[in-house]
C-alpha cells in the first residue's frame, strides 16, 4: 500500500524526561492503517523552511478506535526541537505509513522485546499487537540513566526487564546482560547499533530468529530517493522500504 | 480555468509538472500521495545499462536550504526496469520518461537500443555520469564530448531525446548548443552542482566520494541563469529544473523561456509539491487573465 500524506493535529504533546517527548496526533482513518514497526515522516514546519527535510519518527501507538497515533520521540536536533515546541491544535503533516513493520505473522509462542533508550519507541506498539493476537512478549529495556513510558509496557507485557548504565533503575549494566535468547521463539529490537548487534549475535548462536529494527537519515521516506540504505549480505538495502525491520541474519549474518 | 497543458516533442502533457529523476522513485513510490494525472510526466530514477549498487557510505546530507546527495545512480539496470518498472509507469496516466546514464558510450548506445523498443514517452539522457575512459570527468563537462555521446546515443533511438545537462559544464550554451547540434530534441537543466561537506569532529569529508550533488533551493537562482541562457540560445525546447519549490519558482522558469520544468528535492519538502505547484500555475494565471502558457513562455527573455 503506497504511502498517504495528510495533515494531522497535536493532542498532547509532553516532556516525560530530559530530551524525551511524547506526542499524539490524530490518524486520518481514509489513509493506510499503520503497523507495528513502520513509520511516519513528520514535518511540523513550512516546506521552504529549514530543516530541508522531514523527519522519520517510528509509530509508538496506533488506536484505531480513538484514531491516534503516539510518537516518542527525542530531542536530537533542528526537526525535533520544532517538535518539542508543538501545542495541542498545531497541525502537523505526516507522510505514511512507511516500511515494512514487524512480521507478525512469523512471531508466536513467546517473544522477547529489546529496546535500548529511544529505541524502545516502536516496541510499544508491537508488544499491543504481540498481545491482542495472543502472543506472550516479555520486554526487556535498557537506559543510560532515566526511564520512560515502563508504565505503559507493564500494562501490556508478561515481564519487563530494565536496565541502566548508571544502575538508577534496575539492573546496572547492558540489557543484553538480563537476555537469555535460547528461552524464546523470536526477538526483536530496536535501540543503538551496537547494542542491536549484540542481541542479534546472541538470538542468531542460539538459533532464535531475530528482528532489528533499523534507523537513517532519510529524504522522501516513500523508497523513491534510495538515500537511506544500509549494508545487508544481499548488497545495499533501502532502510525505509525494504526495512525498517531486517532479519538479524541479513545484517550480521 | 487556464490552461496548463503543454505538448514536448510531440507528447501531450495534462501540465508542465515532471518530477525529477532521483527524487520520485519511478512514480509508483508517490501513487498515493500525488494524484500522477495532473503531471506532465515522470522522470524515472537514473539507469545504466547493467544497474549499478549505488554509493558506499554517507549518501544524503542537508544543508541550509539544499541537500547534497551522493547516492550513486543506484539503479536495477535498463532491461530490469524494462520488464518490471515501464509497466506500472505507464500506468500512471502522465508521460514515463526513461533517464538513462552510463560509464561508457557503448553502454549509453546499448541501453539506448533497448529502451527505443519500449513504449516509454521520452529518453532523458544523463551526461553528468562520470567517463570511465576519460579519467572520470563527465560526459557533460566538455562541449566536444557531450556533443560525441548525444550523437552517437541519437543513431540508437528514434524516441524523443532530451539531454540533461550539468551546471558544471564548462560554458552552458556551448554546451546546450553542441547537444542541439548532435540530434538533441529537448534539453533539460540543471542537474546537480558539485559539492561537498566536512565533518569537523572526524576531520574528513562526509561523502566517500568526497564530492557530491547539491540541489534544492539553494541552486535555483543559478539554474534560473542558465535556463535564461540556453533559452536565448537554442530553438529545441528546453526543461528547467533546479530548487523549483513554488508556483512562482516553476513561472520564473517558463517566463526565462522554459516549456517544462521538473520538480525534485521539494518533493522531499513537500510530498504534494508537484501537484501543489501545477494548481498555483493554473490559480496565477486565472489571477492575470493568462489562458495558456504559451502566452508566457520566455515572456522575460
Amino acid at each position: 500500500m503506497p504511502a498517504a500524506s495528510f495533515n494531522s493535529k497535536v493532542l498532547s504533546n509532553e516532556q516525560l524526561c530530559s530530551n524525551i517527548y511524547y506526542m499524539r496526533t490524530a490518524w486520518n482513518p481514509s489513509t493506510p492503517a499503520p503497523k507495528a514497526g513502520q513509520f511516519y515522516m513528520l514535518r511540523a514546519w513550512a516546506a521552504d523552511e529549514a530543516p530541508v527535510l522531514s523527519r522519520p519518527i517510528s509509530l509508538h501507538l496506533f488506536d484505531e478506535k480513538t484514531q491516534t497515533l503516539g510518537f516518542l520521540y527525542e530531542v536530537k536536533g533542528k526537526g525535533t526541537e520544532k517538535f518539542a515546541a508543538l501545542k495541542p491544535d498545531d497541525t502537523l503533516s505526516l507522510t505514511g505509513p512507511s516500511g515494512n513493520g514487524f512480521p507478525m505473522e512469523k512471531l508466536s509462542g513467546n517473544v522477547a522485546v529489546v529496546g535500548g533508550g529511544i529505541g524502545t519507541a516502536p516496541l510499544y506498539q508491537l508488544v499491543r499487537e504481540l498481545c491482542a493476537k495472543g502472543v506472550n512478549a516479555d520486554f526487556y529495556a535498557g537506559f543510560r540513566d532515566e526511564t520512560y513510558r515502563l508504565d505503559a509496557f507493564e500494562k501490556t507485557c508478561q515481564g519487563v526487564h530494565v536496565a541502566t548504565d548508571t544502575g538508577s533503575h534496575g539492573h546496572k549494566g547492558f540489557v543484553t546482560d538480563l537476555l537469555d535468547a535460547s528461552k524464546y521463539d523470536a526477538v526483536c529490537v530496536c535501540g543503538p547499533e551496537i547494542m542491536m548487534e549484540k542481541t542479534a549475535k546472541m538470538a542468531m548462536a542460539a538459533g532464535v530468529p531475530v528482528y532489528v529494527s533499523k534507523e537513517a537519515v532519510m529524504a522522501c521516506g516513500v523508497g523513491a530517493c534510495l538515500g537511506c540504505t544500509c549494508k545487508t549480505k544481499d548488497g545495499l538495502a533501502g532502510v525505509c522500504k525494504t526495512g525498517p525491520i531486517f532479519e538479524g541474519s541479513v545484517l550480521y549474518g | 480555468m487556464a490552461d496548463i497543458s503543454v505538448e514536448l516533442c510531440g507528447v501531450k502533457m495534462a501540465s508542465p509538472i515532471i518530477g525529477a529523476s532521483g527524487t520520485f522513485g519511478f512514480g509508483v513510490e508517490y501513487s498515493g500521495i500525488v494524484d500522477m494525472k495532473k503531471l506532465g510526466g515522470v522522470s524515472g530514477k537514473g539507469l545504466t545499462l547493467g544497474g549499478k549498487a549505488g554509493n558506499m557510505g554517507t549518501r544524503l546530507f542537508e544543508t541550509p536550504s539544499g541537500i547534497i546527495n551522493s547516492i550513486g545512480l543506484q539503479n536495477p539496470g535498463v532491461q530490469y526496469f524494462i520488464d518490471n518498472d515501464l509497466p506500472e509507469m505507464k500506468k500512471l496516466g502522465c508521460a514515463a520518461i526513461a533517464n538513462l546514464g552510463g560509464g561508457s558510450i557503448e553502454d549509453y548506445e546499448q541501453g539506448a537500443r533497448l529502451l527505443d523498443k519500449t513504449d516509454i514517452d521520452i529518453l532523458e539522457l544523463n551526461i553528468s555520469c562520470p567517463n570511465v575512459k576519460a579519467g572520470g570527468m563527465a560526459f557533460g563537462v566538455k562541449a566536444d564530448c557531450a556533443h560525441d555521446i548525444v550523437s552517437r546515443v541519437r543513431k540508437c533511438t528514434a524516441k524523443p531525446m532530451m539531454v540533461k545537462l550539468s551546471p558544471n559544464a564548462e560554458n552552458i550554451t556551448e554546451m546546450a548548443l553542441a547537444c542541439e547540434a548532435a540530434g538533441a530534441d529537448a534539453l533539460s537543466l540543471v542537474n546537480t552542482f558539485q559539492a561537498m561537506a566536512i565533518d569537523i569532529e572526524k576531520r574528513k569529508p562526509v561523502f566517500d566520494n568526497v564530492f557530491a550533488g547539491l540541489s534544492g533551493q539553494a541552486i535555483r537562482p543559478i539554474a534560473l541563469r542558465m535556463v535564461y541562457q540556453v533559452c536565448k540560445a537554442v530553438k529545441v525546447p528546453v526543461c528547467g529544473l533546479g530548487g523549483i519549490a513554488t508556483a512562482h519558482d516553476a513561472i520564473e522558469f517558463i517566463m526565462a523561456g522554459a516549456t517544462v520544468v521538473q520538480i525534485g528535492t521539494a518533493n522531499f519538502s513537500n510530498p504534494h509539491a508537484c501537484t501543489d505547484i501545477a494548481d498555483g500555475i493554473s490559480k496565477w494565471m486565472d489571477a492575470h487573465g493568462v489562458k495558456n502558457l504559451a502566452e508566457i513562455r520566455g515572456a522575460a527573455l
